[in-house]
Order: C-alpha cells, then structure tokens, then sequence
C-alpha cells in the first residue's frame, strides 16, 4: 500500500469526522453530511490508483447498479419506513464486509499468518450475524412476519450452544494447518447466519428501536474487522467511529425504555399474552372534537405529545394544521418527543419535520420535563406508555421507565381509539384523571375535526 | 507483522474514544439522520472490496468482490442520500415557505 494513499485516507477520515461535528447542530448538519459524502468519495477515487487494481469492468458495473439501487431507494422510501431502510442498509453492510473477506482469503488462502486467522473468521461472524439479524429486523419491521417475540423452549441453550460451536471453530481454524480452512469458514458462516436469526426472532416491537440500534454498530465493527484483515486503516477507523454510534444509541435507547440490553435481548417482552386490560370500572371524562378544539383555544400555552400511532395514520400534517391556527391564535406551541416515541432513536422528530414543523418547537424529554406544570393543555395524540405514571411507581413493567410528566399539567386531552394499554400491557391511570378529557376516534379524524372547529372563529 | 496488527489495535481503539466524543454530541433530534449517516460511513467496505473485484486474481473472488461492491455501495449511495432528504427538512421556525 502506498504511502499517497494512505495520506489521502487520512484526509478522508478527517472528512468523515468533521462531518460528524457538523451533526451536532441541525444548523450544519446538512453540511455535515455532505462533507462525509466528499469524504467517502476521495476514498473511493483514491483506492483506484492502487496497482493491485488491472481490471475495471465489475468496479464500473458494481458502482453503477448498487449506485441506481441505492438512489431509487432513497428517493422512494417513505419516513415511516426509515427504519427498515436502516435495517437493510445495515443488512447489507454486514453482508459486504463478510463478502471481502472471503474474496481476500480466496486469494490467498496460503498465505493466512496468525493475525488473519484470527481475524478472518471473527469477521466474517460479525458480518454474517449483521446481515441475518437485520434481514429479521427488516421482515419484522416490514410486517411480511409477525412483530411479535417468538419463542421456543431452549432458545437460550441453543444461542449459547452456537456461540460455543462459533469459538471451537475459530479455534479449529487458527490451529488448522489449511487443509479444512474453507469448510470450516463456511460451517462459521452457517453458523452465525443462525445467530443472527435467533437473535432477532424473540424481540417484540417495541424493543425494534434498540435492535436496530445495536445492528448499526454491529455494521460498522464489521468495517472496522475487515480492516484488520486486509490492513487498511480508513476500514478501522470508520468502521470504529460507527460502532461506537451505534453502541451509544443503543444505550440510550434501552435508558429511555429502562431496560438493560441482556433485558432486551433475552426477555422477550410483548408477547400479545401479556397485554391484558383491565379497563371498564373506572369512569373516563368523554368530549367531542368541539369541546377540545374550544378548550385549546382558550389556552395561552400547549404542549403536544405525539406518538407513532399519530404517523402511522399520516395525522401530522393534519396535526401540524391545527397547531397553525393555535399559532395564529396567540397559543405558544411546542412539541414533547420522547426518546422511543419513534420506530427508531430519533424517529419522531424526522415526521414532524416533514409535515413542517420547525425544528425549534421539538423538544426532548429532558428539555420539557419541567415545562408540564405551567402548561394550560397538553394533547397527547397516538402516546400510551410513555406518560404512563404507573411507570414511578413499582412493581410494574413500566416501573422506573423515564415518562414525558403530562399529568402535571392544568389540563390534558388525549386522542384514542379505546382505553386499551400500550405496548407494556400495563393500565394507564391518566385516562381515568379528572383532568383528563378523551376524545375517543381516528387521530387523523380527530385532529382535522378540530382544526375546522377552530377556523370558525 | 506483530507491528502492524498492535498499530491496528490502537487505531481501532483511538477511533472508538473519538467516536463516542464526537456522537454524544448530537442531539436527539438528529438521532435518525445520524444512523443513517453512519450507515452510509460503514459501507467504507467498498474500499476493501475495489481492489479484491479489480485485481482479477481467481473468478470467485472477483464475483464475489463485485458483490461486495453492489452491496456497499448501496449502502454508501442510498444512506448518504437519504440522509441528505432528511436534513433538507429540518427548518427553523420563519424558515418553512
């Protein structure tokens, strides 16, 4: 490798890093990104002077039809489907470290010194479990299988039994003095394509946010291991910095939903048998879109929080319609995101900015918190467990989950099919408050019913 | 050899601290843009996989080193790009038409 063009790919990850600065801000994001895209694309222009490179024919046609696959995707994919784009783009990630590292070793499979051996096949276990486990992630998001854990008896004995069968083979491999090498990295591959699977197969749902969380870092380590065995070090380094990404938005993910990742993982929380209601003793407050349209326009001050039943329904623009007319009003709005309203980290903030919500009106959690108790009303449209106050109490699924502190605002409407809980299974008392008014329906419906209530004016 | 993969390591760990110093700076507002940026940086495999398709050495390894191309360049194409829609909408109040 030549000393030019290890120079330039330090040029490029100093690119990519300050494209990543610029992503503090949404001021310079925009920017950011773009300076990453330069980035990547000196790599690239870079890595075709290397002499290793005589024949340019499969580079052309595999830029050209991954470039048209990657644009039309891009240009397609909705913003509700952003994370299983993510879980693909992840998917596929995984899958291309695996590919180069068995092309590399195709080449010379004579020429494994230690450091290969070892790094050859735990790259390709990392790629493997990457590709299958986002592909799971992908056709539960998608919905071509049930959202719902599955799960058998002996899950976790035959997950440990794999990872136990994936290390003897590693072993084996380094020891063997390359005879069986091939078979035995195919046997890894199998292998940790099964990994991927069962690692997927029992999480629900709700816990999607972290999965796809934890595959994005998965994606980059993969990077970064393919680097360690063909010796580049912009691999390493960008494979690193993503898997770090990764890593801490699966923590704060599994922080906001208060659960530890091994939790997660292994709990399989969400099974439909869990969600049992307890509703129908208590008396609920009952109002029409009339009555709530009236009281948010006596109100100086609003807070909605919104969750991902309103976007399923494409009810932001009509949301973001009504607050207009609040707006115009005189009424301060702004918005309470909190951390797992979305599909994914961040999710909720994407939606509402394409229905043209400025994003200094989006507030997160800890941002907002303090705002509730000298708010007149707060609208909760599509958001259950999330401002669920059982969650400070103990002894419950919900126990000790950090929640958007709604109910200590003056006044609270929320819009809902029916009195069924969230995800959690775990009765919500707010709908029982005195200060709550429901307003039971379509939230899509609902909101434009208040708008045209609110244009009368 | 020794040499090289030590370098390797404390490359990698390095770039891990600077990773963490740098995106637990981005605010959750960008959360998603930021994961799909980043999905976009990882498919850096495609380096790796230029020189594995160009260097014709067997005809496996080079299917298989254009495979690795498709892949990461869809990966690199489709997450800069659509992380590039999503920033686009992010606006300030006063700034939306």
């Amino acid at each position: 490798m030549s000393i030019l063009i290890n120079i330039i790919y330090l040029l490029s990850i100093s690119l990519f890093i300050f494209g990543l600065k610029f992503l503090s801000s949404p001021r310079t994001a925009r920017k950011g990104n773009i300076l990453s895209m330069l980035a990547m694309f000196i790599a690239v222009m870079v890595t075709l002077l290397d002499r290793q490179i005589i024949d340019f024919v499969y580079i052309i046609a595999g830029i050209l039809i991954g470039g048209l696959i990657g644009t039309i995707a891009a240009k397609k994919v909705q913003m509700t489907a952003m994370p299983q784009m993510v879980a693909v783009f992840n998917a596929f990630g995984g899958i291309a470290s695996a590919l180069v590292v068995i092309a590399q070793y195709l080449r010379y499979p004579n020429q494994v010194d230690l450091n290969n051996a070892v790094t050859i096949p735990i790259t390709l276990f990392i790629g493997m479990l990457t590709f299958t486990g986002s592909m799971m992630a992908f056709a539960k998001l998608q919905e071509l299988m049930r959202g719902a854990p599955i799960t058998f008896s002996g899950q976790k004995t035959l997950n440990f039994m794999l990872h136990l069968a994936i290390l003897v083979l590693i072993v084996l491999f380094i020891l063997d003095p390359g005879t069986n090498r091939m078979q035995l990295l195919l046997l890894i591959l199998f292998l940790a394509g099964l990994v991927g699977i069962t690692l997927v197969l029992p999480i629900g749902g709700a816990d999607m946010p972290v999965v796809v969380a934890l595959l994005n870092s998965y994606s980059g380590l993969a990077a970064a291991a393919s680097g360690f065995v063909i010796h580049n070090y912009i691999l390493i380094v960008s494979g690193a910095i993503v898997g770090a990404s990764g890593l801490i938005l699966t923590n704060l993910m599994c922080k906001a939903m208060n659960r530890s990742l091994m939790n997660v993982l292994f709990a399989a929380v969400g099974q439909e048998s869990d969600a049992v209601a307890t509703a129908g003793k208590k008396s609920v407050t009952r109002y029409t879109p009339v009555d709530a349209a009236m009281i948010l326009e006596n109100a100086q001050s609003v807070i909605i929080v919104p969750g991902y039943g309103l976007a399923v329904a494409q009810a932001q623009y009509a949301l973001q319609d009504m607050v207009e007319l609040l707006q115009k009003n005189g009424t301060t709005v702004l918005y309470a995101i909190h951390p797992v309203a979305g599909r994914m980290p961040g999710h909720m903030n994407v939606l509402l900015a394409e229905a043209n919500v400025p994003y200094d009106l989006l507030k997160d959690m800890e941002e907002i918190n303090d705002e509730f108790q000298t708010t007149d009303v707060v609208l909760v449209a599509g958001a259950n467990d999330v401002i669920n106050p059982a969650a400070r109490e103990k002894g419950n699924p919900l126990s000790g989950m950090p929640i958007l502190q709604v109910d200590q605002a003056q006044s609270i409407i929320i819009i809902k099919r029916s009195l069924s809980p969230g995800f959690a299974g775990v009765d919500n008392e707010l709908f029982y408050d005195q200060k709550t008014m429901m307003v039971f329906g379509d939230a899509k419906e609902m909101l434009l019913k208040i708008g045209t209530n609110l244009k009368k004016e | 050899m020794t040499g090289t993969i030590i370098v390797s390591i404390y490359i990698f760990v390095l770039a891990i601290f600077a990773g963490f110093e740098l995106i637990t700076r981005v605010p959750p507002l960008l959360h998603t843009p930021l994961m799909s940026g980043a999905n976009a940086i990882s498919g850096i495999t495609v380096v790796g996989a230029l020189i594995i398709a160009g260097a014709g050495d067997s005809n496996l390894s080079t299917i298989l080193g254009f495979l690795a191309i498709v892949f990461a360049t869809i990966n690199v194409v489709g997450g800069f790009l659509v992380t590039d829609r999503m920033l686009e909408m992010f606006k300030k109040e006063g700034q939306k038409k």
